[in-house]
């Protein structure tokens, strides 16, 4: 019988099969970080179990650390505890840790394909639910609880039943100013943040094999705001050109091993889906959130909708109170406060170079304060060769250092009560850039757009 | 792991969809190391104004209402993949979350935290919601062994869908930890017939 990409992962990674359906699944690489993995740590103590392969665990320190100053000791003292804890479980354990400090250092989305773990074919997991980012390089990659961390960590196995599989193409070519950013701001517009629950899903298509690697994993990274289990793309010559010559890439005669098994990952003609939805690259607009969950998206240019179904009216107008928006209103010309650019979604290089191929010459609007947080050392190292942070400078936009940052506003950075951030990030729930933030999902080019103008404004009026 | 079987209680209502693992706990409350005291912080925005006073018309706050089962609106769980979110409900008392629709993450969470997700349809978790409203001494009976919901004052009985091992493990307090450890055998023979280890 044809087989998906994904099936064929999965089924390669079956240890065993046992009675009810679930299956013993074996997981190549797990990453973990300061935040889920201190109980992990704890419950194999507590058993007295060790683990058990600790050289395919990799550490780094992102979610709770600070984006000024990273050469000092943490000031905050929780999360300080925090990370101090990762590192002392990495040292009584053996894991390799690319904490604070290391020139490899970022969040952990960004750093695995950076060093080239991310590979095709491979399992991963992460006690964090953008795991599904790994999913661009046609991996099986998902998020996962603290319980099954401590799982990876004792047996390097998961017990999961199979999820079902759903095919998303987009087909044809995007007009311009629109960017892997809003295809899937779009995709999940329109099936809702609950739309993929129970799938796990491959995205196919002219328009997505066109992207880049970057382009491909901000677009699996947003899988799980569907409530999808994860995402992945058929690996390609885009993929293999990425992953070679990275420090875990293979090399020689196991680089041509490893293309042999890659070629053989793709969707079999004729192999089934539980469901597939196709979209056309041309019916995608620049777009942006309005509300409190991912899936309430419209194009820039677009209207706050006015009419939604009675079940979901509570829930609706809860959060367009929230946001201090109206039904029906159009955002065009709402004056913003904050422009975040960062997070596992949007914090690449290729990202920090379309923000400053944008403002080169220009300047942020006086009212807006424009942070950028490269999502690696990697990353920032590397705009600092491309001279980007003297064109950001210019700009006056503010250039840190590396972690997960006003995403989710563990550390310091935090959007203040009642402001607009329009943010590169994946998630504008109430409360995610700090108590009382008000965020708008959107592009990198959106952002850098809105961070001059100062307003939401019609971005396809003012490409360069 | 706690076990579960049976549980009398009535219900909280929380009639709001896609209630996110943000909201349940922010992520400020996840700096500590334990597993233990995130029930303080649960819903900790939606629950206290930021002086921390309570906020009157949030259902937690709401005299009226009490007991071990929250009812809340569907897509309960969606986001982050915290199982702090979990944690949080279960150390604030609740042992079964009623929704007509669970983030896959959080249920797999709630299993292994010993919380279960009771999956109803659209139609039951209408009527339930406005049932608790009407009268918040409702009582629910929860049975996992025979997995079914019952409401006596209806004379009605629901039945839900629960994995059998999943099933197994909450009665019994056990949990896949135990379970894959004892595959170590078959996990080892596994890794030496892998073909992709560069
Ligand atoms: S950047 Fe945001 S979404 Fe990504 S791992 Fe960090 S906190 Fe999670």
């Amino acid at each position: 019988m044809p087989r998906t990409l994904f099936d064929k992962i999965w089924d390669a990674h079956v240890v065993r099969s046992i009675e009810g359906g679930q299956d013993v699944l074996y997981i190549d690489r797990h990453l973990i970080h300061e935040v889920t993995s201190p109980q992990a740590f704890d419950e194999l103590a507590a058993r007295d179990l060790g683990l058990f392969r600790p050289s395919q665990i990799i550490a780094t320190a992102d979610h709770n650390v600070p984006t000024l100053n990273q050469h000092l000791p943490i000031e905050e003292p929780l999360s300080r505890s925090q990370v101090d804890k990762l590192t002392e479980n990495c040292q009584k354990y053996g894991i390799e840790l690319y904490g604070l400090g290391h020139q490899r250092q970022g969040i952990v989305h960004v750093i695995g394909p950076e060093l080239g773990l991310t590979q095709p074919g491979l399992t991963m997991v992460c006690g964090d639910s953008h795991t599904s980012t790994h999913g661009a390089f046609g991996a099986v990659a998902f998020g996962i609880g603290t319980s099954q961390v401590a799982q990876v960590m004792a047996s390097q196995c998961l017990l999961l039943s199979r999820p079902k599989r759903m095919r998303i193409s987009v087909e044809g070519e995007l007009r311009p100013g629109v960017t892997a950013k809003d295809i899937i701001l779009y995709i999940i517009s329109q099936l809702g943040t609950g739309g993929a629950t129970g799938h796990f899903v491959e995205y196919a298509g002219s328009a997505i094999r066109a992207l880049s690697m970057e382009g491909r994993m901000t677009i699996c990274n947003m899988s799980i705001e569907m409530g999808a289990r994860g995402g992945l793309i058929a690996p390609d010559a885009t993929t293999f050109a990425y992953v070679q010559g990275r420090p875990f890439a293979p090399q020689g005669e196991a680089w041509d091993a490893a293309l042999g098994y890659w070629q053989t990952l793709y969707t079999e003609e004729g192999a089934t889906f539980d469901t597939e939805y196709t979209y056309q690259a041309a019916d995608i607009a620049p777009m942006i959130t309005y509300g409190t969950n991912p899936g309430m998206g419209i194009p820039i240019t677009g209207h706050v909708p006015s009419e939604v179904p009675t079940t979901e009216a509570e829930s609706f107008d809860k959060s367009l109170k929230y946001m201090g928006l109206q039904r029906g209103e159009s955002l065009l010309g709402k004056q913003i406060d904050y422009v975040f650019i960062g997070s596992c979604t949007n914090s690449r290089i290729e990202d920090l170079r379309t923000v400053a191929a944008y403002v080169q010459g220009k300047r942020k609007a006086g009212h807006v304060e424009a942070i950028i947080v490269p999502g690696s050392k990697q990353v920032e190292q590397q705009a600092i060769a491309e001279g980007i942070d003297k064109v950001l400078a210019a700009a006056g936009f503010e250039l840190r250092e590396p972690g997960c940052s006003a995403c989710l506003a563990m550390n310091e950075d935090k959007i203040p009560a009642g402001k607009y951030c329009v943010a590169t990030s994946n998630r504008n729930f109430e409360g995610r850039q700090g108590p009382g933030s008000r965020t708008l999902l959107a592009s990198p080019l959106v952002a850098a757009i809105t961070a001059v103008q100062g307003r939401i404004v019609d971005i396809t009026e003012y490409l360069n | 792991m706690e076990r579960f079987q049976t549980l009398h209680s009535p219900a909280v209502p929380l009639p709001l969809e896609n209630i996110d693992t943000d909201q349940i706990i922010p992520a400020r409350f996840l700096k500590a190391t334990t597993r233990e005291g995130f029930g303080d912080n649960l819903f900790r925005d939606w629950r206290y104004n930021p002086d921390n006073s309570p906020k009157p018309e949030f259902a937690l706050n709401n005299p009226r209402y009490s007991g071990q089962v929250l009812v809340a609106g569907k897509n309960f769980g969606c986001g982050s993949s915290r199982e702090h979110a979990a944690w949080a409900l279960y150390d604030y008392g609740f042992r079964v979350v009623i929704s007509s629709y669970f983030a896959d993450i959080f249920r797999g969470n709630a299993l292994n935290t010993g919380l279960l997700p009771l999956q109803v349809s659209d139609e039951t978790l209408g009527r339930l919601l406005a049932a608790i409203h009407e009268n918040p001494a409702l009582e629910l009976v929860v049975d996992l062994p025979s997995q079914t919901l019952a409401v006596p004052a209806w004379g009605e009985t629901f039945s839900f869908a629960i994995d059998p091992y999943k099933k197994e493990c909450l009665i019994n307090g056990y949990d896949d930890i135990d379970f894959l450890v004892n595959q170590k055998p078959a996990i080892e023979a596994f890794e030496k017939q892998r073909a992709w280890v560069w």
